[in-house]
């Protein structure tokens, strides 16, 4: 072995230590937390303004389309989080990273609420141009059954109590979900003959009207900017919980003394 | 070979010599069909039409119902210990468990089902296919059933639980199944279709779910 | 023994093991040898950790450092995996209630074994005195007699090393003398066998490894020290 690889190595590995050793992650995460919130108001509000004030009115659908501006992003958001997740399950099971572990836990719920909220647009959505709240329509069918596989990751990580193993085994879930869903979409596809055509990233470009196309990749910047700082408070959260419950079990074992480097191993 | 024909044997053996167990599977089945045309309205023109799909979703639950237990006796009397301290891999180990499983409860549910189908005027004649799909589908049932067993062994009795994680990922067993059937039974479409789609799914599950099970197993033990 | 092709263990080797749960150390830097015709009794409070050096013996649990070797009489190319050379008898028998006493041990030789042994068979029956529970369902015998079905398997399939855990617990004076026969057997033949109990066994010339915390006041927080020291 030369040293130029083994340089390049460690390079590599101080700097995924500088963001992943917990105590850094906080004081990194404490830093930018202000300034993503500032911005996800900021981009948000900007991208609700043009969406609902300045963006025209669809030509066939009316007003209602603008539910679109909320309703997308979020579906969006929905399948991001999930990726989210599932890196973050491979990054604890292969490199058994505590803070992976609370990455993919934080995400969870953060998912669970993304996929709620465009089930419930789309549902919306439904009522006028559908005629009814609910239709077993491909795309919103596949998006139920992540909501599915979002409430059994938390269904699975509530039923164990010891916290490494609940993360592990959720790993795994994510992972297996992950290999199955593409499968689930087919099968819903197929299933379905209901189905719109994708309207906005295509091979031959975007269909939807560049009126309404910037507010929505406005809307989508928004709620990636939201998604990122819920998941760096939630992620806050649990490594502040994990440490106190450190502290808490240090105090109950008389006679021993824990060091920092156990902090986030729950 | 030989220790995996073992515990394939000693599976079945405790299978039917635990009657009680596939008694209850069957049992839930027939309530399940049974309590439908009760909510339904006993028109037998609806009856006829929903099913296939019921057939399929009575089957879904009651083999779920009897997998979450597949490991949990064995962790419980410490035969897990030991089989993992053999030499066979985890892996061929939950596949042995998982035949088993099919052999002992999915097989009989199975041809249980055109039974039932008596119970909605399901047509007679189609029995044959109705047993064919799910026969095909019920062993992928059983694999994909052992990742939820091995999942939630540590929760203890995680039936519920494990219905809510695996049952979604049911849903292309059902779709094809339930296609194949409908379409075999002068629907539109082809059947080969669907049919070989399950089929593949099947053989699919067989190959990669004692994999996710044998992992979720040793995550559990070796950390 | 039951394959004749298989390499002739002569000794176990544990060298700085360490093992962690739950984020804090249970086993830590634990060293010590067994050698064929030893019997070692782990020995220690509750707590300390001798189901858990156990466990990471047979596998069964991941070491966060250390080595786990065995030794070979003659020298090996190819070691095989050491748990097809181990014994693991926990506080549970591993047996199914619904299955004879015989049917259970035909069970596990021919999924340890990879081939049915009549004559082991008898010989464990024999040692354990269960010829009369052959051939009743587990699930009719007393918790002793469980007990007893379930050490069986230590002699109805061959296996050099034992790892027992508690294995005492449930047996009257008289199975236990049963079982101090059989590692006693066991280890004359050659066997090595290493045994967490708080009682004693009657095997002959045992030694003893005892699993000791010792909480350390060190300023820097090193945390806590456990050792292992081999007094006999």
């Amino acid at each position: 072995m030369s040293d130029v690889p083994m340089n390049e190595r460690t390079a590599g590995q101080t700097l995924v230590q500088r963001f992943s050793n917990p105590t850094r992650f906080m004081a990194w995460s404490g830093r930018l937390l202000p300034f993503l919130s500032l911005l996800t108001v900021g981009v948000i509000g900007f991208g609700l303004y043009v969406g609902l004030v300045v963006a025209p009115p669809d030509y066939q659908q009316g007003e209602t389309v603008r539910i679109m501006f909320v309703h997308v992003p979020a579906a969006w958001l929905a399948m991001f989080t999930y990726l989210t997740v599932v890196i973050s399950s491979i990054g604890f099971l292969v490199w058994r990273h505590p803070l992976a572990d609370v990455s993919a836990k934080a995400a969870v719920p953060l998912g669970a609420a993304f996929t709620f909220l465009a089930l419930v647009t789309g549902s919306l959505w439904g009522r006028p141009m559908w005629g009814t709240y609910w239709v077993w329509d491909a795309r919103l069918t596949s998006v139920l059954v992540l909501f599915f596989l979002y409430l059994g990751l938390m269904a699975l990580r509530n039923a164990l109590e010891d916290e490494l193993l609940a993360g592990k085994l959720t790993a795994v879930l994510a992972i297996v979900g992950s290999v199955i869903l593409p499968v689930i979409k087919f099968s819903v596809d197929w299933w379905s003959t209901l189905h719109q055509p994708a309207s906005v990233i295509r091979m031959d470009g975007p269909t939807l009207h560049a009126s309404m196309l910037w507010p929505l990749l406005v809307m989508a910047v928004g709620f990636s900017l939201f998604f990122f700082t819920l998941h760096l408070v939630a992620m806050r959260n649990e490594v502040m919980r994990r440490r106190l419950l450190t502290l808490q079990r240090g105090r109950a074992r008389v006679g021993r003394s824990d060091t920092a480097a156990t902090i986030v191993e729950g | 070979m030989t220790a995996f024909l073992a515990v394939l044997r000693r599976d079945i053996a405790l299978g039917l010599r635990e009657g009680g167990a596939l008694g209850t599977a069957l049992g839930f089945y027939l309530v399940v069909i049974a309590i439908l045309p009760l909510g339904l309205g006993p028109d037998l023109d609806l009856l006829q039409r929903i099913s296939g799909g019921v057939l399929w979703i009575g089957l879904l639950l009651s083999s779920l119902l009897s997998i979450d237990r597949l490991f949990a006796h064995d962790l419980e009397d410490g035969s897990l210990d030991v089989l993992m301290s053999g030499a066979l891999p985890l892996e061929l180990i939950v596949a042995a468990k998982a035949i088993a499983h099919f052999l002992v409860f999915g097989l009989p549910l199975v041809l249980f089902a055109p039974l039932l189908g008596l119970m909605l005027n399901f047509p007679l004649p189609a029995a044959g296919v109705l047993v064919g799909t799910m026969a095909i589908g019920a062993p992928a049932v059983s694999f994909i059933g052992a990742i939820g067993a091995a999942l939630t062994l540590p929760v203890g009795r995680g039936g519920l639980l494990l219905a809510l994680l695996m049952l979604p990922f049911f849903i292309p067993i059902l779709i094809f199944g339930v296609a194949t059937l409908n379409a075999s039974l002068g629907g539109p479409g082809s059947a080969a279709t669907p049919a070989l789609i399950l089929t593949a799914l099947m053989l699919g599950a067989l190959v990669l779910a004692p994999f996710a099970a044998a992992f979720a197993l040793r995550v559990q033990f070796r950390g | 023994m039951a394959d004749e092709g298989a390499p002739i263990v002569s000794a176990l080797a544990v060298s700085g093991l360490s093992c962690h749960r739950g984020g804090h150390a249970v086993l830590e830097n634990v060293t010590f040898r067994v050698a064929a015709g030893d019997v070692v009794l782990l020995i220690g409070p509750n707590g300390v950790g001798k189901t858990t050096l156990l466990r990471a013996i047979a596998g069964l649990l991941r070491l966060s450092g250390g080595e786990i070797t065995l030794e070979w009489r003659d020298a090996v190319s190819d070691p095989p995996p050491t748990r097809a050379f181990m014994h693991v008898f926990g506080p549970q028998n591993a047996l199914k209630p619904t299955l004879t006493v015989r049917e259970n041990l035909q069970f596990w030789q021919r999924f340890l074994g990879e081939e049915a042994d009549a004559e082991a068979i008898a010989a464990a029956l024999d040692a354990f005195r269960l010829d009369d529970l052959a051939d009743l369902p587990v699930s009719v015998l007393s918790t002793g007699q469980r007990r007893r079905a379930g050490l069986a398997r230590l002699i109805a399939v061959a296996r050099p090393l034992w790892l027992l855990d508690e294995p005492n617990h449930g047996l009257d004076a008289a199975s236990r003398r049963s079982l101090g026969d059989a590692v006693r057997a066991h280890a004359n033949a050659g066997g090595m066998a290493l045994i967490a109990t708080h009682s004693e066994i009657d095997a002959g010339p045992v030694r003893r490894l005892q699993l000791g915390v010792e909480a350390t006041d060190n300023a820097l927080g090193d945390g806590v020290d456990a050792r292992a020291g081999m007094l006999a």
